[in-house]
């Protein structure tokens, strides 16, 4: 019922919203004293709250990430859970500052619901996962035909789903909740045969269900799904702190910059260095997007770099133990290329 | 009242401010004019703020392709269909549940509400516990603990049980063998339609005989046989143009047959028992609410309890009845939108379904809102149209 309810709040605020005077959402974040930020109900590695309550994912730490360089304190954030099918009209309505929940970067997205992705935080494609032991001789998902598929509507994952069924002239019927914890559920149940959603998303999932070992990931990818933040269209100031964040987080890593060195590094007398950190003499950078000159500083501080957020949330560091795959800087043969900044 | 009539001839020729009539008009214009200004001034600038969010509006998305699957689909329902046949498959889904919900509501809210009324202490008490539980539960509750108690107790699809018929009960559903018409079964519908029409004479006749000559004619037993009969002698005579197609177990589930699924099983059994128990009050306050000297002097005629309570008490009592009766319905048809707690794919669901993929969700919204309205306005149309006919007649 709660998008029903922030659909008509959204439309309504789009009605009730003063149309001509809109301040920049950097000054809006600055006078209210702190960024909200859209993630998911709970999806273990991105965002999910730990249990003391404190989110904990990439995801997260993304917006933490964000905090710090507007702030120079990564705990000014809000985190506000939102299911798959509210997370848009949250962001257009400005209830929330920025949106960094798993979201799958598409051109449908990035232009016709006036959002702006600004980077891809990770790589990912979409699985299927099945028990094993209520289904011996299943591995492959091309022997999935017939089967009930547990998948959360309002997703790229339902529309890859029914596309890759057609392709391959296989049967299915969608279970389809709206809820992850409910999909979840159902699944765990017995509701569905097979479970689908982004790889990694499986594997966080297998985690939390009642007997994990009995659970296999399927080996087919079957989409493509390059999840990351995204900002309201039309504020290019706010699109570029979102967007230069995620590309100082890589920086950062290129440049052997870590949580625990950033102090030593801010008297290296490496240009290169030099600029991301702000030492650099007369230089501006941070100034340029509108934050303080030692924003990369406070960020790393903060979070750390890209891949020691990656390590410490899905990677070698927690229960996931996810490698980093195409996720790796482009310099160790993955994909992730941070602009220089300069 | 003949003072304000004094008062109202005499206007004080002063001033129109103190016109009453001149008063009220001015209030009201000016009430229509601050209600249509507002609604202009929302609808402008949602306009004008989708523009600047640069959100793309109208109704055209409509058109295109949906791409999602929808598990019950009552009409022809592809990926490669639109949005806007996405929506109507959401749409009849909600009409499938409101019209089944709305039936077994009121059969159960009728037994209860006259169990309530009942002489054994048991039924009695039996009808109480269950208005007071089911009435005092939230509805959303009664579809999850009918959804859970679904799929907990009942066994994988490779363990179903069997019952009767063949057909099968496990946590995917209840599937029952579907009948299949082969060829010359129309003789069959059409020998239906013969015999409710020939009932329906029947029972014309017997009431014009009663009224003119006092004699009785057994017309709820020749219906009966009428109804059951000719389709019967049809079907041998047509051939017995009927097979089954059974359901069968296959790499992953139960194929064939007809099945219901524990997503539409749990909504029906939980909106139609909590709808039940209200309509099971309001039957019972029409009841009580015809007057004891209407059963006495039925019984000084010398009818029995049966036709007293079939002749006498129910019609007026429907009098009653009725309108609160139509809140209910409306009622179940709005709660049937707590649908998509358990993914059965209802109105609700499926237009939020293409408000997500399209991003459009002033125009989603809008189109809910309007389905919704048009639904409940059917059906007062409907429920005025029985109470008009139930309302007394004095003679």
């Amino acid at each position: 019922m709660k998008h029903i309810a922030i659909g008509i709040l959204g439309a309504a605020a789009l009605g009730f919203m003063a149309s001509a005077a809109s301040a920049g959402t950097l000054d809006t974040v600055k006078q209210k004293g702190f960024l909200q930020c859209g993630v998911s109900t709970g999806l273990a590695g991105f965002s999910a709250p730990d249990d003391k309550g404190d989110w904990k994912g990439i995801d997260a730490d993304f917006c933490r990430a964000v905090a710090a360089a507007v702030f120079g304190d990564a705990s000014k954030v809000k985190f506000t859970p939102l299911s798959a099918k509210e997370r848009f009209t949250a962001l257009q309505s400005g209830e929330i500052d920025i949106l960094s929940r798993n979201t799958t970067w598409t051109s449908n997205r990035d232009s016709a619901l006036g959002l702006d992705f600004v980077g891809v935080t990770y790589y990912d494609g979409q699985g299927f996962m099945i028990n094993a032991k209520k289904l011996p001789g299943v591995n492959s998902a091309l022997q999935l035909s017939g089967a009930a598929v547990c998948v959360q509507s309002g997703t790229t994952t339902e529309l890859n789903l029914a596309d890759y069924f057609k392709k391959n002239k296989m049967e299915y019927n969608p279970v389809v909740f709206e809820k992850l914890e409910e999909v979840n559920a159902a699944y765990d149940a017995g509701r569905c045969d097979a479970y689908t959603t982004d790889q990694s998303g499986l594997y966080g999932i297998r985690l939390t269900l009642s007997s994990p070992a009995d659970h296999v990931v399927l080996p087919e990818i079957i989409s493509k799904e390059p999840l990351g933040p995204a900002v309201r269209q039309g504020d290019d100031q706010w699109a570029h702190i979102a967007r230069w964040t995620y590309f100082a987080l890589l920086n950062a890593e290129e440049a052997g910059i870590t949580q625990a060195n950033v102090d030593e590094m801010k008297t290296s007398t490496d240009p290169n260095i030099q600029r991301l950190l702000g030492t650099e003499p007369d230089g501006k950078y941070g100034a340029d997007l509108g934050l303080s000159n030692d924003w990369v500083v406070n960020i790393v501080k903060a979070v750390g770099n890209y891949g020691e957020m990656f390590e410490r949330n899905v990677g070698s560091g927690s229960p996931l133990k996810i490698a980093r795959g195409i996720n790796a800087l482009w310099t160790k043969g993955g994909l992730q290329y941070g602009p220089p900044v300069r | 009242m003949a003072s304000q009539e004094i008062l109202r001839g005499e206007p004080s020729r002063g001033s129109f401010i103190n016109d009453p009539r001149i008063r009220s008009l001015f209030f009201q214009t000016l009430v229509v004019i601050l209600l249509f200004s507002s609604i202009w001034w929302i609808v402008h600038n949602v306009i004008e703020n989708l523009q600047r969010l640069h959100i793309a509006s109208g109704f055209g998305f409509l058109k295109s392709r949906a791409g999602f699957d929808i598990s019950d689909t009552p009409i022809a329902y592809t990926s490669d269909s639109t949005y806007f046949r996405a929506l109507v498959v959401g749409l009849l889904n909600t009409i499938i549940i409101a019209v089944a919900g709305i039936v077994l509501a009121t059969i159960v809210g009728f037994l209860i509400g006259i169990g309530r009324l009942s002489q054994n202490w048991l039924i009695r008490k039996i009808c109480t516990v269950y208005v007071e539980i089911f009435r005092n539960i939230p509805p959303l509750l009664v579809i999850f603990f009918w959804y859970s108690g679904v799929l907990a107790v009942l066994p994988p699809p490779r363990e179903s049980i069997h019952l009767p018929l063949g057909s099968f009960l496990n946590q995917r559903g209840f599937y029952l063998p579907r009948a299949v018409w082969a060829d010359g079964s129309w003789l069959i519908g059409v020998a239906l339609l013969l015999a409710i029409a020939m009932a329906w004479f029947v029972a014309h006749r017997a009431r014009q005989r009663q009224r003119a000559t006092g004699q009785q004619f057994p017309v709820f037993w020749t219906s009966v046989a009428l109804i059951i009969g000719l389709p019967v002698l049809a079907f041998l005579l047509s051939g017995m143009p009927l097979t089954f197609d059974f359901p069968k177990q296959s790499t992953f589930n139960l194929t064939g047959g007809f099945w219901i699924k524990p997503e539409f099983l749990s909504l029906l059994l939980a909106l139609s028992f909590y709808t039940a128990a209200f309509i099971a009050e309001i039957v019972r306050a029409g009841i009580r609410g015809v007057s004891k000297g209407q059963t006495e002097a039925a019984a000084a005629l010398g009818l029995r309890s049966g036709p007293i309570l079939r002749l006498v008490v129910i019609p007026q009592a429907m009098r009653i009845v009725i309108p609160p009766l139509t809140s209910q319905y409306l009622n179940l048809t709005k709660n049937s939108s707590l649908a998509i707690a358990i993914g059965y794919p209802d109105l609700t669901a499926t237009a939020g379904t293409v408000l997500n993929q399209t991003g459009q969700a002033v125009e989603g919204v809008f189109i809910m809102m309007i389905a919704y309205l048009v639904l409940s306005l059917v059906t007062s149309f409907v429920m005025n149209i029985v109470n008009a006919r139930m309302a007394l007649v004095e003679r």
